[in-house]
Formats: C-alpha cells, structure tokens, sequence
C-alpha cells in the first residue's frame, strides 16, 4: 500500500505531479523541476521530506552502541546538538544505510534515515541494539521538511519566535536546535541539507507541518520536488542510497571514504572486511564524469575504459551546469579516457573531482 | 493541457501526426507526453533522406527525468527535421502542436496507414483513461 505524508494534500492542491518513491506518494514537481531547481540555488525552496525515517535510540549505552553500529565515529560529537553523517555496515562492508546521527544527550541520540530503506534499517539497528540495552524507537508523530538556498535560513528564522530565533540564528553547519516556530509549534531546527546549499531541515510534530509548510510558503519558499532535490544532490556530489551504493558496495567503493573513521580500538561492524580490502586496494572506485556532448547519461548505462566495463550510478542533466552529470563506478585504474554506450553510440565523457556546483557556480575543472 | 487540435492523428504512444496540403505528414509528440515527460533537455532527430518505417523508433526525447523513443506515425522518407531543437528543447513543453514539431514524412503508403491512427476524441478518450 502506498503510504502518504501528512502533506500529501498540499501538494496535490498545488497541482504537483505524484510519484511512487519508495513506497510512499511523493511530488516530483509541482510544475517546472528545472524551475524549481534554480529557485533552490538562487533563492529558497523547500521539500517535503515527512518520508525519511527519524529514529530516537534511548539508553546509557547509546553512545557505545553507535560506536559499533556507524563506520563514522560518534566520538567527534562532543556537544549537544551536533551532527555527523555516517554509513551503517554489514559485517562484508556493505552499505546497509546511509544516515545523519544528532548527539542530543548522552543517552539521547537521534538518527534520520532513508524511506525506501525503513523496514530494513529499523530491523537491523533493533537487532544490534539489543546487546546494549538501548531503546529503538521510530517516531511517525514527526513530518520534515527541508528549506534549502541561499535566502532559506532568513526566511525560516524570521518565523521563529524572537528567543530561539537568536539561538538558530547562531547554529554551525551540521548543528541542530531547539526552537519555536509559528503559533508555538516545538521544531527541532538542524543546519543541514541534501541541495548543496545552506537551510535547515526542520523536523516538526505532524499535526503542526501543513501550518508550516503554508507559513514558509508564505514568506515566499518555492515548493520542491524530488526531481528538484535529485539534480540537486547530484551537482552538490552527493550520494543516494539504492542507487550509488547499497550492500554489494562498501564505502571505498563509492566515495565515502571520508565518513570512515579506522579511529584505533573501536570495533565497528564491517570495520574488518573494510580493512582487508583497503590492503588489497585494487578495489572499484566512483568518480564523477561530465558530458560535454549532447545528450542525458543514465543509471545503468555501460562505462568503457581500458580496465574493462564500469556502469553509470547516478546521472542526470545538470541544470546549473547546462550539459549532463554523473557518478559511476569503474574498475581500479581505469584513468580518465572514458567513453559511455548511449544506445549503442559511445560518447566520450571527462573524470572529474566533484562536487559539479559549489555556491552556485560551475567548480573548476566541471 | 492544451487543446488538442482536431486535424491531428495520433499513435497510443503520444505521436501526432498532421498532413499538410502538399501531401506530406509533419509529426511529433503530443501535449500529454510532454507534461508527463517534465523538462525537455535534448533532442535526437533523424536526418533528412531516411527512411522510417511506421511504428518504428526514428527519434529520441530526453527530459531530466527520462529518455523517451518517438516512433514514426506513418512511413516513409524524412523529408524535413525541426533544427531549431536541438538548441531549444523546451520548445516542446511550450509548444508540442506547434513549434515543437520533430520532423516531416514523405508518406509511402498513407491512405492506409492512417486508418491505424486514433482521431482526437480516441486519443483524448485514451489520455483520460491512463490518468485514472
């Protein structure tokens, strides 16, 4: 059955166009997804992300269950409020998830995880969490919604009651807080996003999100859809579970090398097949292509190179940039004189270090 | 939703096919494609001197979204493809019945392929139907 966000509503009044994402009826865009794309990078915009999973894990021992549940480690979060993005591994270093984890206290921490991926990940977190005596407990009561651009912060904060809009206000990137937001509503305001550009994610109790939502619309927030939020995150180089990594990929394997901490002692689940594979080091690797001819590279589409075939992960056109983007994997060595089969024609394509748009802006060498 | 105008033939995967006074049958895809295709970003025409066959793919759009096969109406050479594209994708979102024509078919053997093409209430009885 397909399940649907307490905004399903508003987006249907505003005329979006609905799509099956992961199970859950979701806007792909409410008119023009290009249109929407630059309102992000230019302005605001912001999505309704009620889909993604937030998970409360409660207990003393929550903090040392973390340390082997997640590749990164818990430890850099020191103060309450903070963030970190993490994978969460199998025991062959696949990637099980993907996921933000909040510090709120020592034995409070909050994750928000992906929606196609709930079921799985909640039986997997539930059943590591058990030796430690840490409650799991998934919390549907809360809808989110992402503002995201250059203007997304002002606007939000200027709905926010005076006393905590000055705390909001002053939150570091990856920092999440308390506050106020319109008629009293609790929010739980954090400074990250999944676009490339700076806002907040706002996590906010059901009964209270089409008030919100309306509110921000309002103060002139464009709404978004994912189709939007996925040219986005591509330009941005950032990953999506299911399609640039899943379990038959570890994160040497799909760029998240920096989210591993190898920090010494801690023992982490997949910490091990992580280790033996580095030493091998001939692994696959991703990179970043770009496409200076005509045409759209695609999920799937097969990468030609001198070490033999790669495949397309992630691919799209490029608002920002004009011409067509990409991740894919390929194997160890493959250099960077890469061709892509386009139904049967192979186009030359460029590797490039990502992320493809920083501030706005073309980085150098995309 | 534009109005389907009523000198148009379509195919049931959202081609539209016009015959012009001098005989020839200019082609492309219908208002409905486009808006469930979203953003057009490129386009791939056939060259002028082909030879198409009905039913057979002689095109490609490609939105952000997705990459689509246009398939020729009725047989035929190409006679004249619209060069303006390429360029201007999005001609097509604004529109697909007019300036975003794809290309134009000398027909072989058009009496009778036409009788397979659906008339405008068909086609619009059709893109009813898949919306429910």
């Amino acid at each position: 059955m397909t399940q649907k966000t307490i905004l399903n509503d508003s987006h249907r009044a505003l005329g979006a166009k609905m799509v099956d994402f992961g199970g859950w009826d979701m806007p792909i865009s409410y008119g023009s997804q290009i249109e929407e794309h630059h309102a992000v990078r230019r302005d605001a915009g912001m999505f309704d992300v009620s889909h993604m999973t937030v998970v409360d894990l409660a207990g003393a021992r929550t903090r040392e269950f973390l340390r082997h549940l997640l590749a990164n480690s818990v430890d850099k979060l020191k103060v309450s409020g903070k963030a970190l993005y993490s994978c969460m591994l199998d025991e062959q270093g696949g990637v099980v998830d993907d996921l933000i984890v909040y510090y709120l206290a020592e034995d409070f921490f909050r994750l928000v995880v992906n929606a196609a991926t709930r079921e799985k990940d909640l039986a997997w977190i539930t059943r590591q969490a058990a030796a430690f005596g840490v409650k799991v407990a998934e919390r549907p009561d809360y809808a989110m919604i992402a503002v995201q651009g250059p203007n997304a912060r002002d606007k939000v904060l200027g709905l926010l009651s005076a006393d905590t809009r000055a705390k909001a206000a002053k939150i570091g990137k990856f920092v999440a807080t308390d506050a106020q937001g319109p008629d009293g509503m609790p929010l739980f305001v954090a400074r990250t996003g999944y676009t490339g550009e700076d806002g907040f994610e706002i996590v906010v109790p059901q009964q209270h999100a089409v008030a919100l939502w309306d509110r921000l619309k309002d103060v002139g927030v464009a709404p978004a859809g994912l189709g939007a939020r996925d040219t986005l995150r591509l330009e941005a180089g950032m990953n999506l579970y299911g399609q640039d990594m899943d379990e038959s990929a570890t994160p040497w394997e799909a760029n998240l090398g920096w989210t591993v901490a190898l920090d010494e002692g801690r023992d982490f689940i997949g910490r091990a097949a992580l280790e033996r594979q580095k030493a091998g080091g001939d692994h696959r690797v991703m990179v970043g292509l770009v496409m200076d001819e005509k045409g759209v590279l695609r999920h799937g589409q097969r990468v030609v190179t001198a070490r033999g075939d790669g495949e397309i992960l992630s691919g799209s056109f490029s608002p920002t940039l004009g011409k067509s983007i990409a991740f894919a994997r390929v194997p160890a060595g493959a250099g960077d004189a890469l061709q892509v089969d386009i139904r049967g024609k192979l186009v030359p394509v460029r590797v490039v270090k990502y992320p493809f748009v920083r501030d706005g802006k073309a980085c150098d060498g995309v | 939703m534009q109005e389907i105008p009523g000198d148009l033939k379509f195919m049931k995967s959202h081609e539209w096919a016009r015959v012009e006074d001098k005989g020839t049958v200019t082609c492309g895809i219908s208002d409905h494609a486009q808006g469930l295709l979203g953003d057009l970003v490129y386009v791939e025409l056939p060259s002028v001197g082909d030879t198409v066959k009905a039913g057979n793919a002689c095109a490609v759009v490609e939105s952000v979204k997705a990459a689509s096969d246009v398939y020729a109406p009725v047989s035929g050479e190409i006679v004249a493809v619209n060069d303006a594209l390429p360029d201007k994708p999005e001609t097509i979102n604004e529109d697909a019945y007019g300036d975003g024509w794809l290309f134009v078919i000398k027909p072989d053997n058009l009496a009778e392929e036409l009788e397979e093409l659906l008339d405008p209430d068909a086609y619009g009885e059709l893109i009813e139907s898949e919306d429910h």
